[in-house]
């Protein structure tokens, strides 16, 4: 490993800097601060998961008193965009439209309305009369892929889909070595096949954007986004204005795990402010997130891995998977992609290895990036075959994977061949602590002592199952991030950035960064992120990117500024710039003689050689270095009612130097939190016709705090000498760690193996039942 | 139609619309910190004291509140101090986005109020009202238990 610095600033558990203001109720949501006059806008969704509109008459709706206009596809702009938040070019098809006089899934738009009041435009919505004609859903995947099936984007204009008239969005097929002869060459061959649910995000906060026009008449929106850049750029687009004429405003954000990647409102709120010349403020019910906002895509993954019988080394790994992307293929592409690009390289010991994978369009909920991004499907199956060939193997299940996970100074194949919906970025470990992480968690979770053994406590018998993982730290060679600096003549600085904080505390590690560089302590830092008209770009956040990418150009832009002060303070205290130091707010010379930062900013302002200390710097990532997780969970299943209940959850990570380990370990509790009700509670219901049948927070169960396990998150730190400080990013990686690893607990303490998500009290008793009566 | 009730300590008189929410009330009264998260009562986002009790909001009439005592998170503040529960939330990381931490906070209040010791089970029950998506729970749990025994003196 190679040595960390000693750090002031970093390192430490520093309160968030906007953490006050939260913990006080400032109004610093998007639906705070609103002005009079505000138009309500409300969505009419459709009925039907297939139908096309042959006719809508909203002329009763438009006499409703209080209503300023009604939209649909008669008179909205039809360009064909992607709602995916991703960079330019998006690797999304351009399949969706405003309105469109074909509707896909149950809560598709049909129209909206903008009233003075929610009530006027809930009795207009209630007005607009829509004749529709059903056409016939595509309701799984198995039913978008048989031949004749209904075609879900059967339009002309659409763009970037793979085969339109086989509903495939995407498909994907790379190859390293030869699968078949590793296969061949193998002692031992296991293969298994697991399906994941339709799931969400549920942030808090739902879906929100207000918007209006400021005094030049330029549109601004302020919303609840992760990817304020890109909102600017696509709402340009599928409105035909502009991008000088947007400014996107990212205030405080309620939650995003993916969900808020996507532009789904910007547009409408910015259309009704131009033609009314009015704010307007949309903001999802909890009905409609569950209904029409985003979703993890549901797979099904079959892998295969063959061993050497006698080290247990892979020879060969082939995955294959089927994702349903929904009615519109956002990040369709790409998280199909990462559902092997991010689990295959771990494995880097096989010198075979075969991914292929489609993605297929249905006309149910429309899924898109969540957390996890297809690593979190990909690893269900993954590490469920990894303990089945421990077992087949006769290895403790940690040994098989200590001898052949991914090492420092290694690469795999994987990362140059499959990347972000293209070819990936070739790149050799130069951090990773993952046998330490191994080694910690088993101790932790007492692997040796409980691991096993099968306690019984009535009708409850415990087990212990791990897993390992990795993800990335951004997209490389594709994410930019850029950071400016200036000074202010007191001493302090404002840290202007793109990254966009949506309470993972991003705005508080970048801070930490910058006053590491600066000397100076945090309250120094002013930050203000995301605001198209103020800080520079920034992709926004997603795919583990902001620690890592942004840091870094928060640390480049500090490292500038830092020599500028230098540069300044030189002629005062009479030395070289070279050899001065910040420290402790002041410019110290090697004689230990000072000058405070406020005296240097203050004679540049004003005195001699004046002029503004500032800096901005760019970055632009040429690889991704993993964050690893070692899983461990301690489980008991009551052998009566099929009832999973985690007793216990130890998640080792290398996460590089931890910029502020409190906020890292709030990354990682989190993330497995949402993780353990993916794999036990949390499932979108779908009936018979693909209408929604649990769309609230009653019936669709994330976890409480009565839910969480004994949880400990333990940070394995290494230093990887590309990132910020040694950082690397864990965003995401905590979410894929539950599924397999309770999953494998469940069948060292019953011995089924359960191969469909979540694992229900009825699917956990059909399996205790059905492997009786075997 | 009028009722009468205290806001955060101020005595205001307000007309309420038949079938207002608590909830609507406060936030067109400019308390922005009872926020919005289903309307349901299913995920406490909206909590706040009524009569000393917590309430989610959004399932209480307004009429109700008439004659009543009402504190949101944006009246525990003491003399630009924090309440000892706001404190361990922002010193232990017990907020990420801060979209449910009002509605948390005034939880851990009211159950300090009516608990001045709870166990870590009581404290989970104590907010099992309140969604969280971000934090897993682990610090709030933990900030409540320290600023149950700060409000001990104990610290």
């Amino acid at each position: 490993m190679t040595e960390r610095p000693d750090f002031a600033i970093v390192g430490k558990s520093a309160r968030k800097v906007d953490g006050r203001a939260l913990v006080t109720g400032k109004p610093v949501f998007t639906a705070d601060l609103c002005l009079p006059g505000t138009l309500h806008v409300k969505i009419l969704g459709s009925p039907y998961a297939h139908a096309r509109i042959l006719d809508i008459d909203t002329s009763e709706a438009e006499a409703i008193p209080g209503v300023a206009c009604v939209l649909t596809h008669e008179n909205t702009p039809p360009t064909r965009h992607t709602t995916a938040g991703q960079g330019a070019p998006e690797p999304s098809p351009y399949d969706a439209r405003m309105f469109e006089d074909k509707v896909r899934f149950v809560g598709d738009r049909v129209a909206a309305v903008a009233a003075d009041s929610e009530e006027a435009a809930d009795a207009a919505l209630k007005a607009i009369r829509v004749e529709y004609e059903e056409l016939r859903p595509v309701l799984s995947i198995d039913e978008a892929l048989r031949e004749g099936a209904p075609v879900v984007h059967d339009e002309r204009d659409s763009t970037g889909i793979y085969d339109a008239d086989r509903n495939l969005v995407a498909d994907v097929d790379i190859d390293v070595g030869d699968v078949e002869a590793g296969f061949a060459g193998s002692d031992v061959v296991v293969e298994t096949t697991c399906e994941t649910q339709y799931a969400q995000h549920a942030p808090i906060e739902t879906h929100v954007v207000y918007s209006y026009l400021d005094s030049a008449g330029r549109l601004v929106l302020r919303t609840s986004t992760q990817v304020p850049f890109h909102v600017r750029r696509i709402v340009a687009r599928t409105l035909g204005i502009p991008i000088r004429d947007i400014r996107v405003i990212k205030p405080r954000v309620g939650g995003g795990f993916g969900t808020k990647q996507e532009v789904l409102l910007e547009d409408l709120a910015g259309l009704v402010t131009l033609r009314t010349g009015r704010p307007a403020l949309i903001r999802l019910s909890r009905k409609e997130e569950f209904t029409s906002a985003r979703t993890r895509h549901p797979m099904r993954v079959r892998i295969k891995l063959g061993a050497d019988g006698k080290t247990g080394i892979l020879r060969a790994i082939e995955m294959e998977a089927v994702s349903n992307t929904g009615a519109y293929g956002a990040h369709g592409l790409t998280v199909l992609a990462n559902a092997g690009s991010k689990t295959l390289p771990l494995y880097n010991k096989a010198p075979n290895a075969h991914f292929y994978g489609q993605a297929v369009y249905t006309t149910l909920p429309v899924a898109g990036a969540y957390r996890g991004y297809g690593a979190t499907q990909g690893y269900f199956p993954l590490e469920t075959a990894m303990d089945e060939l421990a077992e087949r193997l006769g290895i403790d299940p940690i040994e098989l994977r200590r001898r052949n996970h991914i090492r420092v100074g290694e690469t795999s194949p994987i990362f140059e061949k499959l990347g972000e919906g293209r070819e990936g970025v070739e790149q050799t470990l130069k951090s990773c602590e993952l046998s330490r992480c191994l080694e910690v968690g088993a101790e932790r979770i007492g692997w040796a002592e409980k691991r096993g053994k099968r306690l019984r406590d009535g009708s409850w018998v415990h087990g212990l199952g791990m897993s390992i993982m990795m993800q990335g730290s951004g997209i490389p060679r594709i994410d930019m991030a850029a950071a400016t600096i200036k000074m202010n003549e007191d001493g302090s600085f404002n840290l202007l950035i793109g990254a966009t904080d949506i309470g993972t505390g991003s705005d508080t590690i970048l801070a930490q960064i910058a006053a590491e560089v600066l000397g100076v302590p945090l309250e120094e830092m002013i930050v203000t992120s995301s605001d198209t008209d103020l800080t520079p770009f920034d992709v926004g956040a997603y795919a583990s990117s902001t620690t890592y990418v942004s840091g870094t150009a928060v640390l480049r832009a500090a490292e500038k500024v830092r020599d500028q002060i230098r540069a300044a303070a030189a002629p005062v205290l009479g030395c070289d710039a070279s050899e001065l130091r910040l420290v402790d707010r002041s410019v110290e010379a090697p004689s230990g003689e000072r000058v405070s930062l406020a005296r240097v900013c203050h004679r540049a302002m004003y005195e001699s050689d004046q002029f503004q200390i500032a800096a901005t710097a760019s970055y632009v990532p040429t690889e991704s270095p993993p964050p690893f997780l070692a899983n461990f969970a301690e489980v008991a299943v009551d052998t009566d009612t099929g009832r999973v209940k985690v007793v216990r959850y130890v998640a080792a990570v290398d996460c590089g130097v931890a910029v502020n380990p409190a906020l890292a370990e709030g990354q990682m509790e989190g993330a497995i939190v949402n993780g353990i009700g993916y794999a036990l509670t949390e499932e979108m219901l779908l009936s018979s016709r693909g209408r929604v049948r649990n769309p609230s927070l009653f019936d669709y169960k994330i976890p409480g705090a009565l839910d969480v396990p004994e949880l400990e998150v333990i940070l394995v730190e290494s230093y990887e000498p590309t990132g910020p400080m040694g950082a690397k990013s864990i965003g995401e990686i905590g979410i894929n760690g539950p599924v397999p690893t309770i999953a494998n607990a469940i069948y060292d303490a019953v011995e089924i193996r359960l191969r469909r998500t979540p694992f229900t009290p009825e699917r956990v008793l059909d399996a205790i039942r059905g492997a009786s009566a075997a | 139609m009028t009722i009468t009730l205290t806001i955060n300590g101020a005595h205001r008189t307000l007309s309420i619309e038949p079938g207002e929410r608590l909830l609507d009330l406060l936030r067109r009264e400019g308390c922005m910190g009872v926020k919005i998260g289903c309307r349901a009562g299913d995920c406490g986002a909206c909590a706040v004291l009524l009569n000393g009790r917590a309430v989610n909001s959004c399932l209480v009439f307004a009429v109700k509140a008439d004659g009543g005592e009402v504190v949101t998170v944006e009246g525990l503040e003491r003399d630009g101090r924090l309440h000892p529960v706001q404190q361990a939330f922002l010193d232990g990381g017990g907020i990420q986005c801060g979209y449910c931490t009002p509605g948390m906070v005034i939880g851990a209040v009211d159950l300090l109020s009516r608990n001045p010791d709870p166990t870590e089970d009581e404290i989970r029950k104590g907010l099992a009202g309140h969604l969280c998506r971000c934090t897993g729970y682990v610090k709030q749990i933990r900030a409540v238990r320290r600023a149950a025994a700060a409000m001990r003196g104990e610290r």
